[in-house]
């Protein structure tokens, strides 16, 4: 992200405590731990592609956060910024993923077939079944840096790789800049569209430059493997059904994901992934398996009941509504996913939301009967 | 070669592939940024390291709209307008009615004493206002700045505005730091200005580090108005209720001179050239950098279809009392000039005079059931 950091030589000029930013009314993950010692330290430092300590934090330094709730007030450049500003993002990624240390190596596990039941979820309660991650494509800059021009060429890669594939996963690439008005009516109407991100948080990073340029969406023909293209990473890959079977969500899901990394890495840009931090992302915060895994669900008594959230906590889980992120349930009706992305793999936290999901309907049918579900409250996974 | 500069490191990919795609664009930078000259300047940079991709990203991001032609680039500090020349003179050429910064001279007059007839009829003018910007030489423009630099232009100035005396005498507050009760008041003032919202400016970078360093000083009269670090490192505003244009603009050539004079004591001073007179941000408000103008009740002539055509040939703009983008209300307006570069100061206040003088005769004219005149074209410095 060009502002504020192509001159960084020249801002080295300027001592510490006047470039240091003022960070007393913050409350986000990067404020807690960038003292002015810790930006002394690394305010000299630029990753290969010249992406700055400025770069990394610009976001958390344009959004305080909220008293509430921790934002991770930070964002990698390129693969090369988790390891230039370690010392500041090792300390946050431990904060943001419960302890995890800098010695610590994350699984990888995308067999599906590891993965037990999954296929049974009762579908009146269970409406949809989805699952979604990132993928980073080496040898190019993340979008908060990247120029047009690589842009394009994550564009012109995964376009290839994408409509290479066949059998289930035959399908089209729409380019945001292009797409006809009735192509854009029915991408709304399927809810595959995004839209020119409107949040500060990816603003303030640089992630909405040039829009609509190199961006677009990809789907498959049945509508139910759908990829995003430059829009808060190079590639957000979704799976996703009416109904409760996660299980060929989850299928469909692997199986794709693997077909296109085949295609990229014949190409010598096969995804960014190491064996401490899993799959690299934009966001700290989607570091590892960078999977939500999650069901929209009718929980309408048990969402009332007053050990609701302690339940999720225990069962490693996360409610949301059903607009997304930042939204409220409607009639009951709760987005519900796993919460960990680093330290345990694919197959271990779709596991956790099958398992968890399966029980908490078990929960909200005996509530519907009348009856106590103090003895089912699981123990803390 | 430029330290940092994405370009330089990360020297992969040819212009052509970098260049943008303005096919839908309809801004002064798009009009000129051919694929030559995006090859020519892509791999320069500023002293300080600004790009011409810095520099043109919120002509990128902001299409433009049919009929508002924007301009679509920043400069990030006084150098852009000399390393990035091929670019912005056209820019500067289109947006300022054929000035050429290649072959003319910009005349500054800051003399309030030149101003005749400046004393409106208080019935038709309901308050009066000259704004202009300052920036502070040697240190980068607001799309540009780090928060090192920012805090120093706050420095800087606040210094310098705390030696002002008598009429001018005023008092600083900082964004960061004021209280509730005092952030009620300036907002009660209207003097409070907010963190940009506008993507023509968010997207220039230029709402970095809200907000830090920003700030507002007033006289104690509350005649005399100075924003720090917003869309420049100083926008100097002096106004009153009433029709008094002439007293208004004695103020602001008087306080524009005093704060220059105690910054030069300092060793510091205002970015001027010969060719482009005060250096801004914005291409647009290069030369004076001046809008002078009154809110004034036209309500018949605001009816008459000949309103645009009179206003265009008195070289005026009309906006709502909101100011830009806004819509008239009760037939009030504000009016003001349209030009910036190529006139002195002197020159367009007077021509704001002479045009509101001019309407407000118009007004009285329809009062009386008596027709008006469209004023011939004013002529301009070609």
């Amino acid at each position: 992200m060009p502002f504020g950091n192509t001159h960084n030589n020249f801002k080295l000029n300027y001592k510490v405590e006047e470039e240091y930013p003022d960070l007393s009314k913050h409350n986000n993950h990067m404020a807690k731990v960038l003292t002015k010692e810790l930006y002394g330290k690394l305010r000299d430092k630029q990753t290969p592609n010249g992406f700055t300590l400025d770069d990394v934090i610009q976001t958390g330094v344009d959004n305080p956060g909220h008293p509430f709730i921790m934002t991770v007030g930070c964002v990698a450049g390129d693969e090369e910024s988790y390891e230039v500003f370690k010392d500041l993002l090792d300390p946050i990624i431990s904060d943001r993923h419960n302890g995890y240390k800098a010695t610590d190596k994350h699984k990888t596990d995308l067999n599906f077939e590891n993965l037990k039941g999954g296929d049974d979820l009762d579908p009146a309660y269970v409406l949809s079944s989805r699952v979604r991650t990132g993928r980073s494509i080496k040898g190019f800059t993340l979008p908060p840096h990247s120029s047009r021009g690589e842009r394009r060429g994550i564009e012109k890669l995964s376009v290839e790789a994408l409509t290479s594939l066949d059998g289930e996963f035959k399908g089209k690439y729409y380019p945001l800049k292009s797409m006809t008005d009735a192509e854009q009516e029915q991408l709304i109407n399927d809810h595959f569209l995004f839209d020119k991100p409107v949040s500060p948080l990816l603003t303030c990073a640089g992630m909405a430059r040039d829009w609509p340029d190199g961006r677009g969406i990809w789907h498959n023909d049945s509508k139910t493997f759908l990829v995003w293209v430059n829009e808060e990473d190079h590639l957000r890959v979704i799976s996703m059904q009416q109904g409760g079977n996660m299980r060929e969500v989850f299928r469909r899901f692997c199986v794709g994901l693997q077909k296109i990394e085949e295609i990229f890495k014949k190409h010598n840009h096969g995804f960014m992934w190491n064996e401490h931090l899993g799959y690299i992302l934009t966001c700290p915060s989607n570091l590892g398996t960078g999977l939500r895994g999650g069901v929209h669900v009718k929980l309408p008594k048990l969402s009332t009941h007053p050990k609701f959230d302690e339940i999720l906590t225990r069962l490693r889980l996360q409610k949301r509504g059903t607009g997304g992120v930042d939204t409220a349930s409607v009639g009951g009706v709760f987005d519900i996913s796993n919460a960990d992305r680093l330290g345990s793999s694919e197959v271990a936290q779709v596991q956790l939301v099958v398992d968890g999901v399966k029980l908490m309907v078990e929960m909200e049918k005996k509530l519907e009967k009348g009856e106590a579900i103090d003895s089912m409250i699981p123990a803390q996974k | 070669v430029p330290f940092g500069s994405h370009y330089v490191i990360l020297n992969l990919y040819l212009c052509s592939a970098e260049y943008p795609d303005l096919r839908k664009h309809n801004n002064c930078m798009a009009s000129h940024l051919t694929p030559a000259i995006y090859a020519k300047l892509c791999d320069k940079a500023t002293p300080n390291g600004y790009t011409l991709d810095q520099a043109i990203q919120t002509g990128v991001d902001n299409p433009g709209h049919p009929f508002i032609k924007t301009v679509g680039m920043v400069a990030g500090d006084e150098e852009s307008y000399e390393v990035f020349a091929d670019l912005l003179n056209p820019v500067i050429k289109e947006r300022h009615n054929g000035y050429d910064p290649c072959t003319m001279k910009h005349p500054t007059d800051l003399d309030s004493s030149k101003i005749h007839s400046g004393n409106f009829d208080p019935n038709y003018v309901l308050s009066s206002r000259v704004r202009t910007g300052r920036s502070i030489r040697g240190l980068s423009l607001p799309p540009a700045c780090t928060r090192a630099e920012r805090r120093e232009v706050e420095r800087v100035v606040v210094e310098a505005l705390a030696g002002l005396k008598d009429d001018l005498a005023g008092r600083y507050f900082s964004l960061t730091q004021m209280t509730d009760e005092e952030q009620q008041q300036l907002i009660d003032d209207h003097f409070l200005f907010d963190k940009p919202v506008s993507p023509l400016l968010t997207c220039a970078g230029m709402a970095r580090d809200w907000p830090d360093a920003r700030g507002i000083w007033h006289n104690n009269d509350k005649t005399f108005l100075i924003w720090i670090n917003e869309e420049d490192h100083t926008r100097v505003i002096s106004m009153e209720k009433g029709g008094n244009m002439k007293r208004v603009f004695e103020r602001f050539c008087k306080g524009l001179k005093e704060v220059e004079r105690l910054i030069q004591e300092r060793g510091w001073e205002f970015m001027w050239s010969e060719k482009l007179g005060y250096i801004l941000t914005c291409p647009s408000n290069l030369g004076t950098g001046l809008r002078a103008g009154v809110h004034v009740k036209l309500p018949r002539l605001s009816k008459d279809p000949r309103l645009n055509t009179i206003l265009n040939n008195l070289r005026l703009q009309k906006r709502g009392t909101g100011g830009v983008d806004t819509a008239a209300v009760g037939g009030v307006f504000d009016i003001s000039n349209l030009d910036r570069l190529g006139l002195s100061e002197v020159q367009l206040v007077q021509t704001v005079v002479d045009g509101v003088n001019y309407l407000i005769e118009c007004e009285k004219r329809l009062e009386k059931g008596q027709d008006i005149k469209v004023p011939p074209p004013l002529k301009y410095f070609k």
